[in-house]
Order: structure tokens, then sequence, then C-alpha cells
């Protein structure tokens, strides 16, 4: 028998899942977003084409894990792979645009987008890449009596958290990350006090592929990998970056939370509350439309407040 | 005032487009699809057009301008899906909506500038997308037919396509006209102020937000009537002319036509509409070539079809 207390059980346990989903889908965006974000702060840079190193990694992942059998050998060989195509991209097309105005930086990394789309259909075919998940990650664990939650979902949310806590200690208390934080305030002095930023702004930009790039490794055994996956994380990458501030890794880690458990949590509760509050022919339409728009218009929201994000980096 | 040689090329092209169906049915060259091509191709010019007033005059870098292609779209589809074919009445829920949507999103996204306006605008086009793909009454992502096409005179069935593609060369020498009426009024000098130094426009007294805000509308409302009679031309509905690629490709017509010109977009319009045709021609992977050839562009060839040609364009400017 279940009564009103079963009822509000269950509900309760939905949400706890829902709100684990979202956080582990919120490490997936603060991946991508960190690394977008450093380049838009530091180098001043609109790279559209961030969503496409998160395809690539799901990529490489899938067939260095075709090749392996390993996940953990897979990141092992992604990772200077990822930081290789970086550097690659940032020496050949992004370098000749740190100059340029930012119509030119969206139009020439849309090139990079097609041009990256494209590629993998010519690589690896048009077909969805499989990668199913070793044995040791994909079972279960109980993480309140009778909630059964994946573990892999749970390990995600670890290694995000501690992408996260490393990259605030590299920012806060290296020299590398200090010079990040100085060139993102004013450039030319860094360049003059002769430190190379050329070199710098190379590495950064690589190392936001291997974030990218390890958010599509990560992603690649829960979601279809096919051409074009990179676009549909960018556009809330760019909502995160709004949300949090341009530059500001607190802010994309905050913001990346907030839009993975409002998307996440509203996409499967919203129908049903709708449903409850008007007539269920009106419900039903109205229910998946407002879910999906809900994360935008909380952006709408939150910028109408704070016009330059939750955390505006200290400098322009 | 525009210079002799731009003067000419202009009216020489707007003969030729007029000329076009005639030569297109004679029985000397008899391919008729040339009407359809060229039609679709002065729609996408109204579009890239209207993108290129605010881009290259205002410096709103709109990453989402194809929303109101779509929107004019939707507005002619949903009608006619609920049989309302009346042309004038369509017409008129398609600029009241577009001007509204225009005016909501423009209030929510110049309150920004810069790297911030692209991805904002860019997000809440993204937003409608995928509305659209969730509305399931209007054929989710799969779109829906429009079974009739607008109707306006009697007499002027756009069924023939001949109307039909005489309204949409209609549409784009007025759109021109007004647009470039707008551009070198008081209004537009003031909106090109702002371009060029906003807080020294505001400084002498213009509320610049105010005129960016009415621009943006405009611009909103041109590409609004451009998707209204891709609508009708097409006969379909579909979120995908709302998707940030189509907003992309309407940014590459602005940009392969030369920004901040008028009628730069045109031949950008042409130019690109052609050079996807001939690489989708020549491979599969048209995306692959054009990818890095749009780059070069960006690079070597900023200034544009008709920025190349000699003569300043502007009346004002230095």
């Amino acid at each position: 028998m279940l009564g009103t207390h079963g009822v509000l059980g269950m509900t309760l346990l939905l949400l706890i899942e829902q709100f684990l989903n979202g956080m582990q889908f919120g490490v997936f965006l603060f991946l991508i977003s960190a690394g977008l974000t450093l380049v838009l702060g530091i180098m001043n840079v609109v790279n559209l084409a961030h969503g496409s190193l998160y395809m690539l990694g799901a990529y490489f992942a899938s067939t260095f894990f075709g090749l392996t059998g390993s996940l953990i050998v897979s990141l092992v060989l992604m990772i200077p792979v990822m930081l290789l195509v970086g550097i690659l991209i940032e020496l050949v097309v992004l370098r000749t645009l740190y100059e340029r105005d930012h119509m030119d930086q969206v139009l020439a990394t849309f090139g990079l987008i097609l041009f990256f789309n494209e590629l993998v259909r010519i690589i690896w075919g048009v077909e969805a890449q499989p990668l199913t998940l070793p044995m040791w990650l994909s079972g279960n664990v109980e993480i309140l009596p009778d909630a059964p939650y994946p573990v892999y979902r749970l390990v995600i949310i670890g290694v995000g958290m501690a992408v996260a806590a490393g990259l605030f200690w590299m920012i806060t208390k290296t020299r590398m990350g200090m010079l990040i934080r100085a060139g993102a305030s004013n450039r030319p002095m860094v360049g003059a006090l002769g430190i190379n930023i050329r070199f710098l702004y190379t590495m950064v930009f690589g190392l936001g592929a291997v974030f990218a790039g390890l958010a599509g490794l990560m992603a690649a055994p829960l979601q279809s990998v096919e051409s074009g996956i990179g676009e549909d994380m960018l556009i809330f990458a760019f909502v995160v970056i709004v949300i949090g501030g341009i530059g500001s890794i607190r802010g994309a880690l905050v913001a990346s939370l907030i839009i993975g458990i409002f998307e996440t949590v509203g996409r499967s509760i919203l129908p049903v509350l709708m449903l409850e509050i008007v007539d269920s022919e009106a419900a039903q339409t109205a229910g998946p439309a407002l879910a999906s728009m809900l994360v935008y218009i909380l952006m709408a929201v939150i910028l109408f407040f704070k016009p330059q994000g939750l955390f505006p980096a200290r400098t322009g | 005032m525009l210079s002799k040689l731009k003067l000419s090329i202009l009216i020489g092209s707007f003969l030729i487009l007029a000329a076009l169906p005639m030569v297109a049915e004679s029985e000397m060259i008899d391919e008729p699809f040339y009407i359809d091509l060229m039609a679709r191709v002065m729609i996408f010019s109204i579009a890239a057009m209207s993108l290129d007033f605010i881009l290259g005059y205002g410096a709103m870098i709109s990453f989402g301008h194809a929303l109101y292609l779509g929107l004019g779209t939707y507005a002619v589809g949903i009608m006619a899906h609920y049989e309302l074919t009346n042309g004038w009445m369509q017409l008129l829920v398609c600029i009241s909506g577009t001007a509204f949507i225009a005016f909501i999103l423009g209030l929510i996204s110049l309150r920004t500038s810069g790297i911030y306006f692209i991805m904002i605008t860019f997000a809440l086009a993204q937003m409608f997308y995928f509305l659209g793909i969730s509305l399931e009454a209007f054929g989710g992502d799969d779109g829906l037919p429009i079974d009739t096409r607008s109707e306006f005179f009697s007499f002027f069935d756009l069924n023939e396509t001949w109307n039909m593609y005489y309204l949409i060369l209609g549409t784009l020498v007025v759109a021109a006209l007004v647009l470039w009426k707008i551009i070198n009024s008081r209004f537009g000098m003031v909106v090109r102020g702002s371009h060029s130094n906003d807080a020294r426009m505001q400084a002498i007294g213009f509320p610049t937000f105010k005129y960016r805000l009415a621009a943006f509308v405009i611009a909103g409302v041109v590409c609004g009537l451009a998707g209204f009679l891709l609508g009708n031309l097409t006969e379909f509905l579909t979120p995908e002319y709302m998707h940030w690629f189509r907003s992309g490709e309407l940014m590459i017509m602005v940009m392969v036509g030369g920004m901040g010109t008028l009628f730069g977009p045109l031949f950008g319009a042409f130019a690109y509409l052609m050079m996807e045709d001939f690489l989708a021609n020549f491979t599969e992977y048209w995306q692959f070539y054009f990818g890095p050839i749009l780059i070069l562009l960006v690079l070597f060839a900023k200034q544009g079809l008709w920025g190349m040609l000699p003569g300043k364009e502007d009346i004002s400017d230095e």
C-alpha cells in the first residue's frame, strides 16, 4: 500500500536522482565552459569551435577505447592528443584573430566548426560511434536505502569537482595562474615584463582543449557520439559564461551547476507540475515548451539584474 | 551618395532580376528552376541586408538574426494552419509579432555589449529554436507544410510563379530603399554615431539605447518579412530556419558582400548561395572545403565584394 507518505517519498527520491543528474550535467558544462571562459577572459577571443573540441574528445575516446578496451588508458592517450589539437588550432587559426574584431572571430571559428563537423564524418563516417562502459563502472550504488544510482554518474561528478579544485589551485596559487590573471588584467604590461605571453596563450588554449576533451570522453558512454554534438553543449556553455561572468572560473562553476540542475530538474518536473496546475491538454503542449525555455528565461532574469553576470571579472 | 559605378551595377542587377522570369521561361533557355533559385537568393538578400543594418551600421553583432526569418515563416504557417489565409492579416501578425519579440529580446540583449551581446543573441535565438521543436502542434522538428499561400488580391494569386517572384523582388527593392533612407536620416546618424563612440553620443545628449533598440526592432521586422516570403515560397514551416547555423550563414552573406555597405549583402547572399550550390555539387563534404575558405575570406577579403569596388559608399563618413 502506498500512502501519501509513500508517494511523497517516491517524489523525493525522484527529485534527488534528478538533482544528481543535474550535477553531472553541470560538471560537463563546467569542463567545457572553464576553458572557454579563460580564453574569452584572457585572450578576448570568441571561439565558437570550442564545442568541436568536446566532440573531438568524444570521438578520440571511442577510438582509443575500441583499440585498448580501457577507459583509463583512453584518458591517458586523449590528454596529449587534445593538448596537441588545441595547440595546433591556436597556432594556425586563433593566433591570427587576437587583433581582429569579434565579428571576424565569430566567422572564422564558425568556419572551424564546419571543417571539424565534416572532418569527423570523413574520418569516422556518419554513424554514431559506440562506447559501452566497462563492467567496473556500469553498476549502481545505493545512495539512500532502496535508491540505486549509476556509479558512473557519481564518478563524473567526482572527477569534475576534482578538476575544478585543481583549476582553482592553479589559478590562485601557481606562477602560471598568476600570469594568467595578470594577462587578463593587462596584457601589454605582462609582455613588457618579459613574459612570453604568446606561449602562455597557447598553453591556456591547449588546457581548455584538454578540459573540453575530458568532458567529451566522459560523455561518450552516455550519449551517441556524432558529428555536431559539440554545438548543443556550446550553447549551454555560452549561457553558463554569460551568467557566471566572462573570465571567472568561480562563476563558471556556480553557473554550470545552476544551469545543469535547472535544465535537468526542470525538464523532468515542470511537465508534471503543469499537469497539476492547468487542464491536461494545454499542459501537454505548454509543459515541454516551457521546460525547453527555462534555462534561457533564467539567463534573461539574471542578466536583467546583473548585466555583467554573477561574478564579474575584476577587470575589463 | 553611391559612386556612379556602384549605382550602375545596382540598377543593372535589379534590371536583370526583373527580366529573369521572362528569360528563364523563354524557349531558348527554358529553365524555370532559375526563377525559384533567384527568389530564394532575393529572400536571403533581404534577411542579410536587415542584419547588416544593425551589424554593419550599429555594431550590434547579432548572432541570432535567423530567428526573425523563422518567426516570419511561423506567422504564415500557423495562421494558414488555422485557415486564416488573408495575406494582409498575416502580414499584420508577422510585423507586429516580430516587432514585439525583437523589442523584448532587444531590451534584454542591448543591456550588454561586445562578446556578451553575441552570446546572448545566440542563446535567445536558440531558445526559440528549441521552443519550435517542442511545439508538437506545429510539427515539432519535422515542420509543417503550409497548404495555402497568403491571399492578397483576387487578381494577384501567389500560386502563380511570376506573382510570387515579383512580390519578392518588389519587397527587396522597397526594403533596400527604406533602409537606405533610414541609414542616411538623422536617426541613422545617431545609430552610426553610437557605433563609432557610444559614450560620446550619450555625452552629447542622445539616449542611444532607445535608438539602438529601435534599429534592432526595424532589423527584426525586415527579416521577419523575409521569413514571411520564405514561408510562402517554400510552403513549409520548420524550426530549421531559426537554427543558429542559419544565423551564421546570414553573417557570412553580410561579410562576403561587405559589412557596413547596405547593398553589399545582396551580392553576398547571391555569392554564398551559389558557392554552396557549387561546392555541394562537387563534393558531399562541401563544408570541409567551405570552412577553410571562410577562414581565408575573413583573414584576407574582409572588405567583401561590394567593398572591393572603387568609390566610397557613404555620404558622411570622412
